[in-house]
Parts: structure tokens; C-alpha cells; sequence
């Protein structure tokens, strides 16, 4: 992704500018949400004040281990991606469709109406950005379009946060989506720490992320400034956890639907579909009747489904993927390869949520590093078709 | 052929009800679908439609009449689960939900000129019978044309009626087989692959159309191919689990493409590799 | 370690096998060890290899979409598994997997088809030791279509 051409000049914000920044987004109407601490994890919740959110935070994420540890340093940005994407409100895990109403000649269909949720996401880390993005392709970018997602995308302001550090499991860097925010935000902040001073760099992307910089105190970023961010990004580059080569990746994934890994790391999955809960591009749901004790009226309903579940691929009284490999085969093939031949980019944004948040640690990056040692299928190796 | 852009929510049905019924078979009845209001949207043969019962939910349903006929939309259901079922139990008057019409269809434009092959085997017949119409009706712009259809026993065969009052047409070359039969039945026993050798037709000039249970299309493309057809010329309509028909809830994924709007029909040369990967 | 010639004269189907003609086979031959749960091939690959079976047990499958794959026939020790070697367009119609660790001598097909041509009562030899095979198979086959044992239509 290119670097989105800054609207305007960069300018300075201190703590009490990004407060203005709150107050003036919640007085234009937006719901702001952000990252608060709760239960001992990051939650995207709403942010009424900068108090509500994480300082002094970092998040120490492993395959299968999520630790909240304090900072010294009293960071807001001290920390890597929680468990939920933004996809929780982009794209809800319940949502209703239509009505229907039973009525002496059959049926009537009432579409679901009301105003589009107004958001505006503060904190979003360039991977996000970048998943906000590949499910802006997907789900409104085609020949259907789901037209409630793309009303409620529309709506969204996005203030991106620069990350400050990189965790365990963030491979952004060797994915091309990060550590720099670099499109699909209206304002972008860098979090600076000099000798006790709090500030943030903060660059508009859009007209209304100009305007709401000129709506708050700031003053004009100096060579400093812009200098103290480019360390601040440098250093989060080079402490990336890990990192996934995706030269031939493609090609060797969609080639070796018989390698024997999948089977293997299948013994270890446990198909509880965390990795496609916890992932910022999954997209696949499911939608299904919901009937009033009366039968006078069916809500058709979209919920969030995983291609992990038996039901998902079920077909002829039975499921297609009827092993644990086979659905995890499927997740990462669509995941790293087919994803390109469907919607042009590949379907990982390198945030490291699936790593983290696996209970038996799978790690994709491992994953599709044996996939790709492996020799080529036999019949690329005959050389005939 | 792409499906039109739709200006409207792509997830809300129109209202049709039911005008006719006919039980084809012990497990499979024939409904025709009149629109409530204004007129049935165009289709190509091979394409379906996502019919909605009230209370129960959507199954993908292969349209099987003629599009040549605006007036409604045929549609043959086997019973094989509670949506199918219930919507083979909708009885003359009953309201449905139908979304659609979905998918790519049957090269009937493309096969102008061409001797046809259409391969069925079992309710495989449904969704090809709207592409017989099709050719039917322009007979001229074809070759020899030729069904070869299968079925489990001659009580299982579809559309027996008709392919009765087809074969009574000198243009087009019936054959029928089933897998087993007892001796009240004096036609072909075997496999529907067994048929192609001796149907007439000239492999470079012909396309074939197949549909039916996924092993008998793929031994029935092996035997395509071995009669020299090229695989470029043969096609598939593939079956995966549907739910929202659009491509934006991620169920009927084959390999790389959608079922939904890649397919359902497929050209063979595409799919010919992952259709013997297991579990794919 | 046996010598392959000795080991392709053990197998019965080899039996009657003139000697010059075993030798010609055995040129083409090597040794295959099959861990259970491995696949001898898949339907779909290039058939080019002659498989036949030592000892263990070999399960050829077929599977459609949503069921359990289906077994149909097994094959064991001093057996053969697969023809499609043998007649083009030379691909496997089938899987074959190994039920319990299997030992197998696989010959090349290409080459014993070369061989064949050179050399046409090797061809003839090879032929009448494999069609009575396969004319069983094909009866076999017959009987389980009856279904005997099913409740019936």
C-alpha cells in the first residue's frame, strides 16, 4: 500500500489535544471506541475520556499466551493488537437481515431498517488498517454488495495509532501491512516520549481528518518531531516477533493439498475456530431462521460462522471437510493463496492474533514455512499436465 | 456470464407462490413459482435460485424450466434434508421466498455449432433440462445432439415422460441406463460412462454438459476426455453447502472460486485437478 | 538383502513366468515399504507404476464429497493392485492406501510397456497373467452391485 498523501501539514498534539479529539469526534456525533483494559486483556470498548484508555500498558503475546505487563513509561500505545478486530463493529457477529410476517395470504417481508451506527475507532493499528481495507474488498467491492457493512464503513472515522512496539506474534513488517499506517485512516498518530513530554505526531489522511485537526489544539510539527516518529517506527520494525516469506507461497500452498503437514498439525487443532474469531479479515457467516414462539414471525439472521465447524462445509448428509486437517488445510490455502485469486491481495494482514490467541499455539508463519520446504507435488515434478 | 449488479439489498427475497405441483418420483416433486407481484426475473440455463419456506430457511435449488418461458420458475426438489423438505411439501397456493437467479450458466451460446453431449446422471437431469430446452428450441444452430442419462432404477428416472416424448423426435439421440433392474425392464444396465463410447457424436466438434453425483461426473469427464473430447470442451455444474448464494459468506468455496458465482457451472479444465483432491 | 529377482519369482503372479522374461520384468523393478495410513497413489495421477503387493493389506478407495470414503475392494499380499498402468490414457481411476505397513514391488510402467512392444511375448506373457485377475475383480464387482445382503429397493 502506498503512502496516503498527507492533507495538510503534520501537527503536534498533546495529551490534552487528543481529550479535544475525543470530546470534539463525540460531540459530531461518532460513538468513539477504543482500547480499555478490562478482565486483565485490551477490550475495544467505548472511550469517553483519554483516563479510559490503556497507559502504561504492554501486551506480551506468544503462541497461546496473552499477558497484560505494566510500563514505566505510562505509553497509550505501549502495546499490540487485543483479541477483537474492529471487525466486531463493522461487521457485528449477529445481525438481522429482514423480518418476516405471517399474514392470511402467506407471508410480507419487512427489510431491517434504522440509521447506520456513526463510529469512530481510535487506536487502529496499521495491520487493521489494512483488514479494514481487505474486508472493504470483499464485502463491498464485488458484484453484491453487503449494503449494510458498507453504510456503517462509510460512517467511520478512523484515527490509526502507529505502533510503538511489536509483539511476539506481529509479522506486519514481512507482510507489507505495517508498522507505518499508511492509507486508509483520517488522521494518523504517533505516540512521542522525550524526557517525560507526551505528544503525538498527527497526520491527516482525508478532508475530515484535516478538519478535525484544526478543530483541536495543536501546533505545527517541527523536523524533530517528524524525526522522533521515524525512530519510533524504525525501532517497532526491527522488533517484529516474527515473520512469514511469502515468495512462492502461494504457488506451493495451492499445489500441495496432499503434503502431509496438514494432517499432522490437524492432530493438534482442536477446530474451536478462535483463530477465525480472532482474525480481522475472516468474513465467512452464516445466516439462519429465528422463529417467535408464536410462528407469527422468522427473523432471518446473519451470524459470524467458521470454516472449522463440521456444518460449515456440511453437503449430502455430511461434511465435505470431515477432518480436523482438512478444515485447517482449507483456512490457511484460502488464507494465504486463494484469497489473492479472489479478491487480489493476500488474506493475512500479519497481526499475529491467530498465533496468540490459538490454545495449542498452531503458528501460521511456522505452518506456511513447511508447507513451502516441501518438494513440489509429483505431478508439477513429471512436468506433464 | 456475469450476474447483473444488483441496486437492490441482494439479501432480501420477492415474494412467489406456488401455482402447481407434480410428484416426479417417491423423493422428488417439480413446484412452478408465479411472482406476487411484477415479473419473473430472466435466467440461463444452469443457474438457481435460493428458495425461502417460512420459519425453516433457504436451500439452493437449480431452476429446471424453460427460460424461454417468463411466466415462472420451475423448480425440481428432492427431499434430502428439513429446507428441501419442506419446500417439497408446499402445496399449490403456499408463499415463498426466492433470491436469484445465481450463478453461471450452461455455454449454450458458446456450443452454436457443435455437436452436444449432455451427460445426467440421477436428479442431474434438473438443471440441465432448462439447456435441452434451450437447444431444442434453436435446433439448428447445433449438430447432433445427444442425452445420455443414468439413473439408480428405472423407477428413479426423472423426467420420464418427457424424455419419452424426446425420443420421438428424430433430431436428438436418447440413452438411458440404470444401475440395476429386474427383468420387467429391457433397456441399458451400467453405468452412464458405459454410454459415451457408443453415442455418435465427433469429439472434435463437440462439447459436452454434465451433471449428476460428483463421482459419477468425474468418471463420466475421464471417459469424455478417453472418447477425445478436449477438457476445455467439457463441463461440470458443481454442489457445495450455500447459504447466502452472493459470495460473501464463504461456504461454498471450491478450491479458489466461489460455487456461487464462479459456478456452479464449471469448465472441466479448471477444476480437473482439485475434483480428486479429497475433502477440498 | 534378497536379490529383486528372487523376490519377483516368489510372487505368485510371476509364477509362471519363463525365466528370460522374469528377467526383463525385474530390470524395471524396485522395492516399495508402505507405512499404514500411505498412499500407493491417487485417482487422478499418472499411473506409472506397476504395484504388486507382498505383503501387508492395500485399500482401494473412492470418495465423493460428504461421505466417508468408500472402500471397494481390498488387496493383499500376493496380489496386484491397479491396472490403469496398462491402458491409457495411464491414470489411476482410484486411491490406494495402505491399511497396515505393506511391502510392494512397484515396476515401471513406461518401461515394462516398452519392453512389451519390443518384445511382444513378453506382452502376451504379461496379459494372460493379468486378465484372469481382473475378469475375477469384474465378477466380483457384478456380485457387489447385487447388494445381497441389502434390504432392497
Amino acid at each position: 500500500m502506498q503512502q496516503a498523501p498527507t492533507t495538510g501539514t503534520p501537527a503536534v498534539l498533546s495529551i490534552g489535544g487528543l481529550q479535544a479529539l475525543i470530546e470534539s469526534l463525540a460531540h459530531d456525533g461518532y460513538t468513539v471506541l477504543g482500547p480499555t483494559v478490562r478482565d486483565g486483556v485490551i477490550v475495544y470498548a467505548g472511550i469517553e475520556n483519554v483516563k479510559d484508555m490503556p497507559a502504561g500498558w504492554a501486551s506480551r503475546q506468544e503462541a497461546g499466551s496473552y499477558r497484560l505487563e505494566r510500563r514505566e513509561d505510562g505509553a497509550l500505545s505501549g502495546f499490540n493488537v487485543p483479541a477483537q478486530s474492529w471487525k466486531q463493529f463493522l461487521l457485528p457477529p449477529a445481525e438481522t437481515l429482514w423480518t418476516a410476517h405471517k399474514s392470511e395470504d402467506g407471508f410480507a417481508i419487512a427489510p431491517s431498517g434504522g440509521t447506520p451506527a456513526k463510529y469512530a475507532f481510535l487506536g487502529v493499528h496499521a495491520c487493521d488498517l489494512h483488514a479494514i481495507a481487505i474486508q472493504d474488498r470483499v464485502l463491498s467491492g464485488g458484484a453484491y454488495r453487503d449494503t449494510a457493512y458498507a453504510a456503517r464503513r462509510n460512517n467511520a472515522f478512523i484515527v490509526a495509532f502507529n505502533c510503538s512496539s511489536a509483539g511476539g506474534t506481529c509479522f506486519c513488517a514481512s507482510m507489507g501491512t505495517g508498522p507505518r499506517a499508511s492509507a486508509g485512516y483520517d488522521l494518523a498518530l504517533t505516540e512521542l516520549l522525550q524526557d517525560g513530554n507526551h505528544s503525538f505526531l498527527a497526520e491527516a489522511g482525508s478532508e475530515r481528518g484535516a478538519a478535525l485537526l484544526t478543530q483541536v489544539p495543536n501546533r505545527p510539527a517541527e523536523g524533530a518531531d517528524l524525526a522522533a516518529a521515524e525512530a519510533v517506527l524504525a525501532k517497532t520494525a526491527s522488533q517484529m516477533g516474527r515473520s512469514l516469506d511469502t515468495s512462492g507461497l502461494k504457488a506451493a500452498l495451492q499445489a500441495n493439498p496432499r503434503h502431509p503437514r496438514w494432517q499432522e498439525t490437524g492432530e493438534r487443532c482442536l477446530s474451536c475456530g478462535n483463530c477465525t474469531m480472532v482474525c480481522p479479515t475472516c468474513f465467512c457467516v452464516t445466516v439462519e431462521d429465528r422463529t417467535s414462539l408464536d410462528g407469527q414471525t422468522a427473523e432471518r439472521v446473519k451470524k459470524w460462522d467458521s470454516c472449522f465447524t463440521l456444518d460449515y462445509s456440511h453437503l449430502h448428509g455430511g461434511s465435505v471437510r470431515r477432518t480436523a486437517g482438512a478444515r485447517y488445510r482449507q483456512w490457511l490455502t484460502h488464507k494465504l493463496a486463494n484469497w489473492a485469486d479472489q479478491f487480489g491481495t493476500p488474506g493475512c494482514v500479519g497481526c499475529g492474533r491467530c498465533i496468540t490467541w490459538c490454545p495449542v499455539g498452531i503458528d501460521i508463519t511456522e505452518e506456511a514455512a513447511a508447507i513451502k520446504a516441501a518438494p513440489a507435488a509429483k505431478e508439477e515434478r513429471d512436468g506433464k499436465s | 456470464m456475469k450476474p447483473a449488479l444488483q441496486t437492490t439489498d441482494p439479501f432480501l427475497p420477492e415474494l412467489y407462490r406456488v401455482e402447481h405441483t407434480v410428484r416426479e418420483l417417491a423423493d422428488t416433486v417439480t413446484l412452478e413459482f408465479k411472482p406476487l407481484s411484477g415479473a419473473r426475473a430472466s435466467f440461463t440455463p444452469g443457474q438457481f435460485n435460493m428458495i425461502y419456506v417460512f420459519g425453516v430457511g433457504e436451500a439452493a435449488i437449480s431452476i429446471s424450466g424453460d427460460p424461454a418461458d417468463g411466466r415462472m420458475f420451475v423448480h425440481t426438489v428432492r427431499e434430502v434434508g428439513a429446507i428441501s423438505n419442506a419446500i417439497a411439501k408446499l402445496e399449490a397456493g403456499a408463499v415463498a421466498g426466492i433470491r436469484g437467479p445465481f450463478g453461471t450458466g450452461w455455454p449454450v451460446a458458446a456450443a452454436e455449432g457443435l455437436d452436444i453431449l449432455i451427460v445426467a446422471g440421477g436428479l442431474g437431469l434438473a438443471p440441465l433440462r432448462p439447456a435441452i430446452y434451450h437447444i431444442l428450441a434453436h435446433r439448428e444452430r447445433y449438430g447432433r445432439v445427444a442425452i445420455l442419462f443414468g439413473s439408480r432404477s428405472p423407477a428413479d428416472l426423472l423426467y420420464r415422460h418427457e424424455l419419452e416424448q424426446w425420443r420421438q423426435r428424430l433430431d436428438i439421440d436418447i440413452a438411458v441406463t440404470v444401475d440395476h433392474a429386474d427383468r420387467s425392464w429391457h433397456g441399458n444396465v451400467g453405468v452412464v460412462p458405459s454410454l459415451i463410447p457408443r453415442a455418435s457424436f465427433d469429439p472434435a466438434q463437440t462439447l459436452a454438459m454434465v451433471c449428476g453425483p460428483e463421482i459419477m461426473m468425474r468418471y463420466s469427464a475421464t471417459g469424455l476426455l478417453q472418447a477425445g473430447i478436449p477438457a476445455e470442451r467439457v463441463y461440470l455444474s458443481m454442489e457445495r453447502n450455500m447459504k447466502c448464494a452472493i459470495g460473501l459468506c464463504g461456504h461454498c468455496q471450491f478450491g479458489p472460486d466461489f460455487v456461487c458465482k464462479d459456478g456452479p457451472v464449471f469448465n472441466y479444465s479448471k477444476i480437473a485437478k482439485i475434483l480428486a483432491v479429497r475433502e477440498i | 538383502m534378497e536379490s529383486l529377482e528372487r523376490i519377483l519369482k516368489e510372487h505368485p503372479f510371476f509364477a509362471s513366468f519363463p525365466p528370460e522374461h522374469l528377467q526383463l520384468v525385474t530390470g524395471c523393478a524396485r522395492n516399495h515399504r508402505f507405512k499404514a495410513g500411505e498412499y500407493l497413489f491417487h485417482e487422478g495421477e499418472q499411473a506409472d507404476e506397476f504395484f504388486l503387493v507382498r505383503d501387508g493389506k492395500v485399500a482401494l478407495e473412492i470418495c465423493a464429497p460428504g461421505k466417508a470414503p468408500i472402500v471397494f475392494e481390498t488387496v493383499a499380499g500376493g496380489n496386484v493392485a491397479g491396472s490403469s498402468w496398462l491402458v491409457p490414457p495411464y491414470r489411476w481411476m482410484f486411491d490406494a492406501r495402505a491399511l497396515e505397513p505393506a511391502r510392494a514391488i512397484g515396476i515401471d510402467a513406461a518401461c515394462l510397456r516398452r519392453k512389451s512392444e519390443a518384445d511382444p511375448s513378453l506382452g502376451y506373457v504379461l496379459m494372460k497373467s493379468i486378465l484372469p485377475i481382473l475378469v475375477e475383480r469384474l465378477q466380483a464387482a457384478r456380485l457387489q452391485i447385487l447388494d445381497v445382503y441389502g434390504r432392497g429397493h
